[in-house]
């Protein structure tokens, strides 16, 4: 069914359609017209679910994580402070192998406050064990919320959907609305292996020991680091599992491709642009004028950025001559994550080829800073002359 | 041999006794009851079982007598302090360690 | 109300293992093995960091019979809603969900997702033990710690501040239902928990736990010591049903006794108020003596 809704419908009908039965979140601008359309939802009786208003965030994600080690399939969303608040449930959650599916609508973090776009809420929470998908638009909002819950329950670890504040939350764009019978083939109903219980009782992350110690039955069990290793281990596998969801979302409902990037025009591309997010589509006005100019540049989004899926994002960047990096984030005290993420993976993979682009790191839209077309356009022909600089370069500073 | 195969990925413990080892090990005093003195006992009925409801390692049965479980018992002292015929009363672990070590 | 239940017929049931790492003679040991008697086998627990944490087991072995959710410090409350939530979605009616809690996890830091729950009238039992500090992590004051004790980060002055009344505040709620309990009356705590369990809301008990090592005095006295706090009227048995307060068991008896032990006995029993001056005692005695003689005047 064809649908013009803004992005924080399209997440809320993919919690909908994915049939979630506990629903908890505390209100933060720009998720909160996501979070009032669940409880419409769950009123009217449209959804089955249990809505709990809790009293911050830290409990929101209490709540989830206490529901789903319970068995049933959940549901939390935030922003910004309210991620951060969160984020000792966040680590959590990953060592408690949970599939619990988040939406975070990025936001500026504070100090000091602002409530408009960028991506340093997510991207400081990279190291948490947690999956990060970035989505451009909202039928990828919509199509990664179900795939997320497919993906997260096969796996067994939690996964942030991460959208724009504002951009992408609250702007309407037209997108296909999934139907029920076609999203309940894709995702069977939620069958933890276990879900806590009186007939079988079990004592859920208590105090593990450095070393490995012996079970009740005998038998030698893990130590943290064995647990904290299968989670590593489970999130490499995850980039096979994600291909395997696309697969199956394609063949149920007809689209589809990488699950990892969404590369445009990079084919015959001397340069490649790279981001996460919708500025990878508004960056696709400047590869089409670039290339009125003759410039041989493309632009590649990243969609999954944990697990981060280097080998594929290596061999596409292969014999480039250059890699350019626009951001709405950065690893304060160093240089955008993406662009670290993006240097070690061409390093790995084709360092001493030959083919190894260079790398160019342009930070952009820090705090909702309005990001115009033409200085990306300007930034990335600048860029594709030369290296312009080695420290990244913030566009639309007015310093 | 590693716990590769281990059942579960996470911090998931099932119910069983000891996690803190042999606890009697703690022990420097052992309860001791009297039976002349204990209310069960004389009256060969279930009766007072004050010692069985305060012990908090529950290492004392609800019997006649009432017996101490030596494996766990960490020889606080409560059943002793709190019986009201005194029946319990709490001996040095040195005594025992002479006495077991006189029988080897 | 039920008949009060006697030592002869608690059920024999029990739900802890023997051999745990709690300290030799634990008040909560105590309290916690007979609230899981009243509690029964359907049951889900929730527990953050605590002195129940280290009692409950280290991976992979857990000396409770019963589930139990291990959640981060401030948000047992919220779990506690989480696990609710995810039983009533599955229709499972037969099977409640117990909280329990150090002062530390409820008073301090955990005071606002409790609040939360009470306010969204969540239906579970939270359990506050209170030791009166933060007991696990080697006896530093919390909230609920009396005025006047040595702790490990009080350790000259000891605590100038007021044992936090946890209870009122949740009574401020105006839950169902509220009550002061006690490890040495463990059957008094039983009836408590019997009594409440098909009352509406959040319910909350506030369990006061002799510590051997936080308080300081010899294992063996843990009962007669936390006898002597009731016994003092310096803590007190009661309940709290829907607004209507009730003293129970010992602090009823001593309304109709009328004397109480002076209070200086209970603090000369443990070192950790070793530093209190005689006339801090004497003028902690004239506060308890008011109260009671409040409680007195209600009476008549």
């Amino acid at each position: 069914m064809h649908m013009i809704e803004d992005g924080n419908t399209a997440a809320a009908l993919g919690v909908k359609l994915c049939r979630a039965t506990v629903i908890a979140a505390y209100p933060i601008t720009p998720q909160t017209p996501l979070t009032e359309k669940l409880s419409e939802y769950v009123e009217s009786g449209e959804m089955k679910a249990e809505y709990i208003p809790v009293e911050s965030e830290h409990s929101a994600l209490a709540v989830c994580i206490a529901a789903s080690s319970a068995g049933a399939r959940v549901f939390t969303a935030t922003s910004a402070n309210g991620l951060l608040y969160m984020h000792e449930q966040v680590q959590w959650a990953s060592g408690a192998r949970l599939p619990i599916v988040m939406c975070v609508v990025n936001r500026a973090v504070g100090a000091p406050w602002n409530v408009w776009n960028d991506q340093q809420d997510s991207i400081s929470q990279r190291d948490t064990g947690w999956i990060q998908i970035y989505c451009a638009d909202h039928q990828q909002i919509i199509d990664t919320v179900i795939k997320a819950y497919w993906l997260a329950e096969k796996v067994n670890i939690p996964i942030m959907v991460c959208y724009d504040g504002y951009i992408l939350s609250h702007t309407t764009m037209p997108f296909d609305l999934p139907d029920q019978e076609k999203v309940d083939a894709f995702l069977p109903p939620f069958q933890p292996e276990y879900a806590l219980n009186p007939d079988e009782p079990a004592n859920l992350n208590t105090v593990t020991l450095p070393d490995v110690r012996v079970d009740v039955y005998g038998e030698l069990a893990h130590g943290y680091m064995e647990i904290r290793y299968l989670l590593q281990e489970d999130l490499r596998t995850t980039l096979q599992v994600a291909a395997e969801a696309e697969k199956r979302f394609a063949e149920i409902f007809g689209r589809g491709g990488d699950p990892y990037i969404e590369p445009y025009r990079c084919d015959d591309a001397e340069h490649v642009a790279v981001g996460m997010g919708s500025i990878t589509y508004q960056m696709r006005v400047c590869v089409d004028a670039l290339r009125n100019e003759g410039i041989k540049v493309g632009v590649m989004g990243v969609r999954f950025y944990r697990p981060f899926p280097d080998e594929t994002i290596a061999y596409a960047l292969q014999g480039k001559k250059s890699v350019i990096v626009f951001e709405k984030a950065l690893s304060y005290g160093y240089e955008g994550a993406l662009a670290s993420d993006l240097k070690s993976a061409l390093y790995e993979h084709l360092a001493g080829t030959g083919a190894l682009p260079s790398v160019q790191n342009f930070i952009a839209g820090i705090g909702g800073r309005e990001i115009r077309t033409e200085d990306l356009t300007h930034a990335l022909r600048a860029a594709t002359r030369g290296r312009v600089s080695k420290e990244p370069l913030w566009i639309g500073i007015k310093l | 041999m590693g716990t590769r195969s281990y059942k579960r990925k996470t911090s998931h413990s099932e119910p069983g006794p000891g996690d803190g080892g042999r606890t009697g090990s703690w022990r420097v005093e052992r309860p001791v009851l009297d039976q002349s003195l204990c209310i069960p006992c004389k009256r060969n009925k279930e009766a007072c079982y004050i010692c069985w409801l305060f012990c908090p390692e529950i290492v004392i049965s609800r019997t006649i007598p009432p017996t101490f479980d030596l494996e766990y018992c960490k020889g606080c002292g409560i059943c002793a302090e709190e019986c009201p015929t005194k029946a319990i009363t709490m001996v040095d672990e040195a005594h025992f360690a002479e006495k077991e070590k006189d029988k080897e | 109300m039920q008949a009060k239940t006697n030592i002869l017929n608690l059920p024999t049931r029990e739900f802890v293992h023997p051999g745990t790492r709690a300290c030799t003679g634990c008040g909560l040991a105590i309290a916690y093995r007979i609230g899981l008697k009243a509690l029964g086998k359907d049951t889900m627990l929730i527990v953050p960091p605590s002195c129940l944490t280290v009692l409950q087991g280290l991976f992979p072995v857990a000396s409770t019979k019963l589930p139990c959710l291990n959640v981060t410090f401030a948000s047992t409350a919220a779990a506690a809603t989480g696990i609710l939530a995810a039983l009533k979605t599955q229709g499972k009616k037969h099977i409640s969900v117990a909280a329990w809690a150090g002062d530390g996890g409820t008073s301090d830091i955990g005071l606002q997702a409790l609040s939360g729950a009470a306010e969204r009238g969540d239906n579970f039992i939270y359990f506050c033990y209170d030791n009166e500090g933060y007991m696990n992590t080697g006896a530093q004051r919390s909230g609920t710690t009396p005025i006047g004790a040595v702790t490990a980060n009080t350790p000259f002055k000891g605590k100038q501040q007021q044992k936090k009344d946890v209870p009122a505040i949740m009574a401020a709620h105006k839950l169902s239902y509220v009550a002061a309990c006690s490890a040495a009356y463990p059957l008094d705590l039983y009836d408590k928990i019997k009594g409440c369990v098909n009352l509406p809301g959040t319910k909350y008990f506030h369990i006061h736990i002799p510590c051997p090592p936080g308080w300081g005095y010899a294992p063996r006295y843990g009962i007669k010591i936390g006898r002597l706090a009731v016994e003092t009227g310096y803590y007190d048995l009661y309940e709290i049903v829907h607004g209507e307060f009730k003293l129970t068991a010992a602090s009823a008896k001593l309304v109709e006794k009328r004397k109480l032990i002076p209070v200086r006995e209970y603090f000369r029993s443990q070192s950790r108020f070793k530093i209190l001056t005689d006339d801090q005692i004497a003028a902690i005695q004239t506060e308890i003596d008011a109260k009671w003689a409040g409680y007195y005047k209600k009476d008549e």
